[in-house]
């Protein structure tokens, strides 16, 4: 809610002299003799104090446009044309030399990965101090002295132990407040934040957001946001730029976009995102008449240890107590951050590692008692379908290889009646009969997590588990993989369990939800009863951190 | 029904003007297809890459020479001609005689066959024993795994040419038995590399999915571990065996090959050494040679290694 | 850290030990008789009953397993056994021909990483693709040519044709410009490639693209973040580079008739004189045991990421 406040403060504040003034802007690619053109004809502007934000999926160019803008394109792009002003004075022709100058303390970056973005064998403290070192900030001891009072400001604890320690002593979520503290270092005019939480957790991401609003407000900086996420530039945005495909769709005031847009683009975009759309399927599915009380999975006290390889034999307990039941025909999500324990959970329930304690039936067969030849004929019932589509896929093997390959690891069949089976799958599925032939490389990342879900279904298995099924995806591509799913549902009475980190899919899709938080379940029950009175705080804090709320379309 | 009659007789009707037009439009796609497929065909010209076009051809020289040496001279590799002792490169010597008056590209022709005998020795030797030791000890469980590489870290703490000349006095000299010296010199990288393939595989994704899809141990080890493993390591062999031909010429050139007259490439440098203030092509002409074959093995094998990635 | 310590060492131990083993095994099984080519020679006039008693002193009338406890003694006490060829311990041929070579190998070495430096340096600075390219393909070529016949054509350019160096009676350091540039070129090869592979694989990390945005120049980056992690994992190689450095001298003493290891190495392997031999793979063994667990050992101490974080606070 606060940064609502600050916006519409700001909003009086702003002056009429932009920032940033960027027109006509066109970048290319060269690989050898080609020469591929990925941004077309881009003008944006931004005003001091404000957030502006590009929102794309991949291969919109959003990432481009960012590097253009503070000149740190990969060596084979190039600016082909286009004006940027930064504070009046075209940069756009600029050599490496000049930008340098304006390079950290005009402008400067907030990276997407927090992890690869610290130099490994560098302390944080001289990685902080470097920026003032560069631009000549002072002495010595005034430059350490700014690095203490940085750490501190950005809310690291312990800022003179921070300084001396080494990034991987650090979590993701202190990484991304150190390259805070870096790019608001000499306070600039502007920072380029691409894509700067996209890989923390949504609880941390929520508190590294209010943090750039909180900067933003005290130094008067302007940011220009990169982001996939409709939700998070709902929230934060002044000005929402759409791109796709390297043009802009369509700019213009958050409120506007988001309440009337004008491009076909942009509304599907609103209609995709999940965080802005309230349970589209799940009225539907909560709709089906209810199935009476047959429990397809039940885990009952289920416990996990690793051992940690020590000395003393001690071990780490990933999963501590998980109990749930899945109703057959129903969709349950497990929910929870990294380290919660989920993605174990499903891996002890296909029966790829056997649990420390506990009890998992799965359609009445307890799964943890079997092994060897049963455990094989047991796969038949369960699938899982991966995270990353690009690894769960052989790369040598084509697409009819990939389905009909389960098909040969039980009762033979006749090859016309494989190719019958696997073209029909295809069919359910959505893909055309041309990918067949196909080898995973030459598909789309959406094509492949459906060639990954007919091969999960070739057998007729009761139970799919969604590993992350959809978090690799697109907006626009995860909202056709969920429908597929919801299609397959009740087309073939598949019972889904669905592992993610992501609260607005899971309230979307499910039925029933368990929510994990270090290995505990926290919470469970129906959707509903999660959504609206969580148990505990944890999940509290995981759905006001669900990015979307904050704008004008929910307010 | 009615309908459908309707449409049926105006289709009667524009019979021949569809047909035209079809036929003109189908000439004109065919045109832009032909005229698509010769810029396709352009297109692919320039990509390709003209050093891996040349290294492919020298190493089908080298293997043309090993397999039908007597097309390409008509000299002797072994018998000298009279009165024609360190002559320089002319039209009627390419690549000059030496002291005994031997056409120097005879030597080098019929050479080839020794050398790159060789090598295949020694990349057969190194691809099998050590693809085999990597392959059990990645798909084996970590007592095995372990005590497999740990002979491996053995073989390797030995310095290459010292193992191979433990190796040749222990088989006796010559060209095969310095073939399979260095080829068994070959065995540990080959042996890691195929390791860390087969674990780097057996951890994917693809793998577990083919396991939990009910396949058993030996069908995904089939399917899909033993032919993901094997691109890199079909790639290191071609690396080796440039190296293996740098190895037993080095061999040969320290006497511990072929014996004289063979015509090795490491022993005709040898032999050329005494001659290098008169004689210089003796020495200079085989080792370019040498280099050549050995860049393209080395380029080849490159191109191994990015189409993988 | 000590546990961790006494375990690396051991494994050192063991490592040594087996390819101690495997020297024993391939040098001693041999079907030939060392000491009865030399001594059964027409010429010296030796009857059997004076030769049975030379193979007693050599210690090769017992069984190969005696054989094979006796040498183990001999080596841990450092009696390596004597040379057949020469008739002198075997620690002091190898005593007398060590400094030579310890002498080329070193110059060598610091002539590779000059050149490897200053390949893998040039070939991201210089501002013209076309000589980027050029020094990117120069170890590629080092790496397929020939060590033998390099120092071959050396000898041909710079003694024959541009006389500069004589051939006949060198001074000490005109005698060693030759070897030590043949040795480097080889040894500068993997050290160039493994450089560049590692330039690149860093200029592409996230990290170089925030110091740049922190406004810091192309060089400044180059020296102050990828320098040093470019370089570390090179210490990898180190062992590898040892076996290179070694085979190369072994040839290059050859090619220019030196005296030292390589040359003792090759008279050895011509002679069968495998006490000489087996001694000396057993001391490069050793050498590269010892530099490969130095290297481990040391590791952490550059790279943070390997040290116990609470080494760190302390």
């Amino acid at each position: 809610m606060s940064a609502t406040i600050h916006r519409d403060r700001l909003m009086d504040d702003i002056s009429d002299v932009p920032v940033l003034a960027v027109n006509n802007l066109a970048v290319s690619y060269r690989n050898g003799n080609d020469v591929q053109r990925v941004v077309y004809d881009v003008s944006l502007r931004v005003k001091p104090g404000e957030v502006v934000a590009i929102v794309g999926e991949s291969g919109s160019g959003k990432t481009t446009t960012a590097q253009a803008i503070i000149g740190l394109l990969a060596e084979n792009g190039k600016l082909d044309a286009g004006v940027i002003r930064l504070n009046g004075t075209d940069i756009a022709a600029w050599s490496q030399r000049q930008l340098d100058t304006v390079r950290g303390c005009k402008i400067s970056l907030i990276p997407q990965d927090p992890t690869g973005s610290l130099n490994p064998v560098k302390t944080i403290g001289e990685q902080v101090a470097e920026i003032l070192q560069i631009h000549r900030y002072g002495s010595r001891e005034a430059i350490d002295t700014r690095v203490i009072e940085l750490l501190t400001r950005v809310g690291l604890s312990q800022p003179e132990l921070r300084a001396s320690q080494y990034p991987h002593e650090l979590s993701g979520g202190m990484r991304q407040r150190v390259l805070i503290a870096i790019a608001v270092a000499l306070r600039p005019a502007l920072i380029i934040a691409d894509e700067p939480t996209s890989a923390l957790d949504v609880t941390v991401q929520r508190r590294i957001l209010d943090l750039i609003d909180e900067l933003r407000n005290e130094y008067g900086t302007a940011v220009l946001l990169v982001t996939h996420d409709l939700g998070v530039a709902s929230d934060r945005a002044n000005h929402v730029v759409v791109m796709k495909a390297g043009r802009i769709q369509e700019q213009g005031p958050t409120q506007q976009i988001l309440t009337s847009p004008k491009s076909e683009y942009t509304r599907q975009l609103l209609a995709d995102a999940p965080s802005l759309r309230k349970a589209k399927y799940h009225s539907r599915s909560r709709s089906r008449p209810e199935v009476d009380g047959d429990d397809v999975i039940v885990v009952d006290n289920l416990l996990q240890d690793f051992p940690l390889g020590g000395r003393r034999r001690e071990s780490f307990r990933a999963v501590d107590g998980i109990s749930f039941r899945v109703r057959r025909g129903s969709t349950h999500a497990i929910v929870g951050e990294s380290g919660s324990g989920k993605t174990t959970t499903a891996r002890s329930i296909v029966g790829f590692q056997k649990p420390t304690a506990g009890r998992i039936l799965v359609d009445g067969t307890d799964i943890t008692t079997l092994r060897g030849e049963t455990l094989r004929q047991f796969r038949r019932r369960i699938q899982l379908v991966y995270q990353n589509p690009f690894g769960s896929l052989d790369p040598l093997q084509t697409v009819f290889h990939i389905i009909e390959e389960p098909l040969l690891n039980f009762d033979p069949l006749p090859r016309e009646e494989r190719a019958r089976r696997v073209q029909h799958i295809l069919d359910r599925v959505g893909l055309p009969q041309a990918v067949l032939t196909r080898k995973p490389h030459a598909l789309s990342g959406g094509q492949r997590q459906r060639v990954a879900i007919a091969r999960a279904l070739i057998l007729n298995p009761q139970v799919l588990v969604l590993d992350e099924a959809v978090s690799a995806l697109d907006v626009t591509v995860q909202a056709q993989i969920l429908g597929l799913l919801d299609e397959l549902q009740r087309a073939l009475g598949l019972t889904y369990l669905f592992i993610s980190h992501d609260l607005a899919v899971v309230r979307q899709i499910s039925d029933t939800v368990s929510v994990l938080h270090n290995g505990r379940q926290v919470d469970g029950g129906t959707v509903e009863e999660v959504f609206s009175r969580p148990v505990s705080s944890y999940t509290r804090e995981l759905i006001d951190a669900i990015p979307g709320q904050l704008s004008p379309v929910h307010v | 029904m009615t309908s459908l009659n309707s449409t049926g007789r105006s289709m009667v009707r524009t019979d021949a003007a569809v047909i035209a037009s079809v036929s003109s439009t189908l000439r004109r796609t065919r045109e832009r297809a032909f005229i698509s497929s010769a810029t396709h065909l352009l297109r692919m010209l320039r990509h390709i890459p003209v050093g891996l076009v040349l290294a492919w051809l020298v190493i089908g020289v080298a293997v043309l020479w090993a397999l039908i040496p007597d097309l390409f001279t008509s000299y002797s590799a072994t018998i000298g001609v009279a009165r024609q002792q360190l002559r320089a490169p002319s039209a009627e010597h390419w690549f000059g005689t030496d002291a005994l008056g031997r056409d120097l590209y005879a030597r080098i022709v019929y050479g080839a066959g020794n050398s790159l005998t060789g090598a295949f020795v020694a990349v057969g030797v190194g691809l099998i024993v050590g693809t085999a030791l990597g392959l059990v000890a990645g798909s084996a469980r970590s007592r095995v795994d372990g005590a497999i590489m740990r002979s491996v870290d053995v073989l390797l703490s030995i310095p290459q040419l010292l193992l191979s000349l433990s190796i040749v006095i222990l088989l006796g000299f010559g060209t095969v038995n310095a073939a399979i010296a260095v080829g068994i010199t070959s065995i540990a990288s080959f042996a890691r590399l195929a390791r860390s393939e087969v674990v780097r595989v057996r951890s994917s994704d693809y793998v577990e999915a083919a396991f939990g899809s009910g396949g058993t141990f030996g069908r995904v080890l089939m399917r899909h571990v033993l032919p993901n493993s094997l691109t890199s390591v079909i790639g290191l062999a071609a690396l080796q065996f440039g190296s293996a031909i740098l190895a037993i010429s080095t061999l040969g050139f320290l006497g511990y090959g072929a014996p004289p007259p063979t015509p090795e490439w490491g022993l005709l440098i040898a032999e050329g050494r005494n001659y290098i203030a008169r004689a210089w092509w003796l020495t200079t002409v085989p080792g370019i040679i040498l280099i050549l074959v050995v860049l393209s093995a080395n380029r080849i094998s490159e191109s191994f290694s990015r189409s993988r990635s | 850290m000590s546990r961790y310590l006494i375990k690396r060492i051991g494994q050192a131990i063991v490592v040594l030990w087996a390819a101690f083993t495997v020297s024993f095994v391939l040098l001693q099984a041999l079907p030939g008789d060392a000491i009865l080519i030399k001594f059964l020679n027409p010429e010296l006039g030796l009857g059997p009953e004076q030769i049975a008693d030379i193979r007693a002193s050599y210690a090769a009338d017992v069984s190969v397993p005696v054989q094979y406890f006796h040498t183990v003694a001999n080596f841990l006490t450092g009696n390596f056994g004597y040379s057949i060829q020469a008739g002198v311990p075997v620690g002091d041929v190898l005593v007398a021909n060590l400094p030579p070579t310890i002498w080329l190998a070193a110059l060598g070495f610091m002539l590779a990483v000059v050149v490897a430096v200053g390949i893998s340096a040039l070939s991201v600075l210089t501002p013209f693709i076309w000589v980027r390219s050029l020094f990117r393909s120069l170890p590629s070529l080092f790496i397929s040519t020939p060590v033998f016949w390099l120092g071959i054509l050396l000898i041909q350019i710079f003694s024959f044709q541009l006389k500069l160096i004589p051939v006949i009676n060198p001074g000490p350091w005109q005698a060693l410009v030759l070897p030590v540039l043949t040795l480097a070129v080889p040894i500068s090869a993997p050290l160039a490639q493994v450089l560049m592979r590692n330039i690149d694989h860093v200029l592409t990390e996230p990290f170089v693209a925030v110091a740049r945005a922190k406004g810091a120049s192309r060089r400044w980056v180059l020296w102050r973040h990828v320098a040093k992690n470019a370089v570390l994992p090179t210490l990898t190689i180190a062992g590898i580079l040892f076996g290179e450095l070694l085979a190369g001298a072994v040839v290059t003493e050859a090619v220019f008739g030196l005296n030292g290891i390589g040359g003792l190495t090759q008279r050895a392997v011509t002679n069968q004189d495998i006490a000489v031999l087996q001694a000396i793979v057993v001391f490069s063994a050793a050498a590269f045991v010892i530099i490969n667990l130095v290297v481990d050992l040391l590791y952490p101490v550059f790279d943070p990421r390997l040290r116990s974080k609470g080494e760190v606070v302390a």
